[in-house]
């Protein structure tokens, strides 16, 4: 029991050193009680190598534990951690304080996702849209014989698609889209780039039926390349590329 | 039809009409501006058959592209199957409306009945 209470009164007092500190608003709102959102301010010390989630979590651990956040691996890898800092969707483990160069910090919930309370939304809509397009190869002889091979690729066609399976479904390109923010339909940057992964893949053999998915009134076609999913995607994929090829398949430009 | 299919009319129609538009801006340019929107001058290219040919082109071109521009803006305002079936047959209805009263200005002026 003793050892127990250490272990509690070591987490609880070590906090960052107080060399610097900024201002965090935390956007709070609860849609069971809050009729709107409200800003809560913290002042939070950091060092050159803070990142905004361990920020938000210094919030949780001396100031406020209701402040609601999703987060996991904290290296930009699970994609949970994704919200607007700044006015701008960046995933908070990914984002140094630091490198923002401002001493306000304002970290609100993803844009076009429902809320479900404070920093944390709800992925439904993401996950629907990313099953809808098929995320897997598909052909019929996917059990191999014994005496068969793997299905070998070469280093060209690998890099048809190898970066858009850098993809870690935060929703940041979602969330960025500003198709997304009126078209409740509309299947979003993150399938739409994962549809073009498998489209790319030589092994795949479900082009038609992804094609047939994608071109819908709510699909491919109203995109109008803003670019913003590209230039907020923390791992480097270029949905906006990957739609404009996959354009291509459907206007006859690629086979 | 496929979205695809419209979508190649859409950019085939704005493709079509921007070609077509640039000759009838060029043909206002052989004589003086204001002079080519005279009365006398507009009927002029009316009752000239392969201008009003041209004419009736980018009236269809351009309400092909047109309705269908503003079909897609008010799909992506607002969702919902009745909605969406109403602004299709709402656009391709205005469309046909538009072409039939733009061709009957076109037929009626080349015939001289105006």
């Amino acid at each position: 029991m003793a050892q127990l209470v250490g272990i509690a009164n070591e987490q609880a007092s070590t906090p960052l050193s107080p060399s610097k500190s900024i201002t965090l608003r935390i956007s709070r709102f609860n849609p069971g009680h809050d009729e709107s959102r409200k800003f809560m301010d913290f002042a939070v010390p950091y060092e050159n190598w803070t990142t905004v989630l361990e920020a938000i979590l210094e919030v949780k651990k001396h100031l406020d534990h209701s402040v609601a956040v999703r987060y996991s691996c904290r290296q930009a890898t699970c994609g949970s951690c994704g919200m607007m800092i700044n006015g701008r969707p960046r995933l908070a483990c990914f984002t140094k304080i630091s490198e923002l160069d401002s001493d306000v910090v304002t970290v609100e919930p993803m844009n076009n996702f429902p809320i479900i309370r404070d920093l944390a939304v709800k992925f439904e809509r993401l996950f629907e849209t990313h099953q809808k397009i098929k995320p897997y190869i598909i052909r019929e002889d996917t059990e191999l014989e014994s005496d068969e091979r793997e299905f070998l690729q070469s280093p060209k066609e690998v890099e048809q698609y190898i970066q858009f399976a850098n993809c870690i479904k935060c929703g940041l390109c979602n969330s960025a889209c500003p198709t997304m923010a009126t078209d409740s339909s509309f299947v979003g940057p993150q399938a739409l780039a994962q549809a073009y992964r498998y489209v790319a893949d030589s092994r795949d053999k479900g082009k038609d039926s992804r094609l047939k998915i994608i071109d819908d009134s709510h699909g491919i076609w109203r995109c109008h390349f803003a670019g913003s999913c590209s230039q907020v995607c923390p791992k480097g994929v270029d949905p906006a590329m990957g739609i404009q090829l996959l354009r291509g398949y459907l206007l006859g430009f690629k086979d | 039809m496929r979205e695809s299919t419209i979508m190649k009319i859409h950019y085939g129609t704005a493709l079509a009409a921007v070609a077509l538009v640039a000759v009838h801006i060029l043909m206002r340019l052989t004589q003086g501006f204001a002079e080519s929107l005279e009365y006398e001058s507009v009927i002029a290219n009316y009752r000239f058959v392969p201008y009003a040919i041209m004419l009736e082109l980018i009236l269809v071109l351009l309400s092909i592209h047109g309705f269908n521009g503003l079909r897609v803006i008010l799909l992506e305002i607002r969702q919902g199957r009745t909605y969406e079936k109403a602004v299709s047959y709402g656009c391709f209805a205005a469309m046909i409306g538009l072409i039939a009263y733009g061709s009957r200005t076109i037929i009626m002026t080349n015939m001289g009945m105006i």
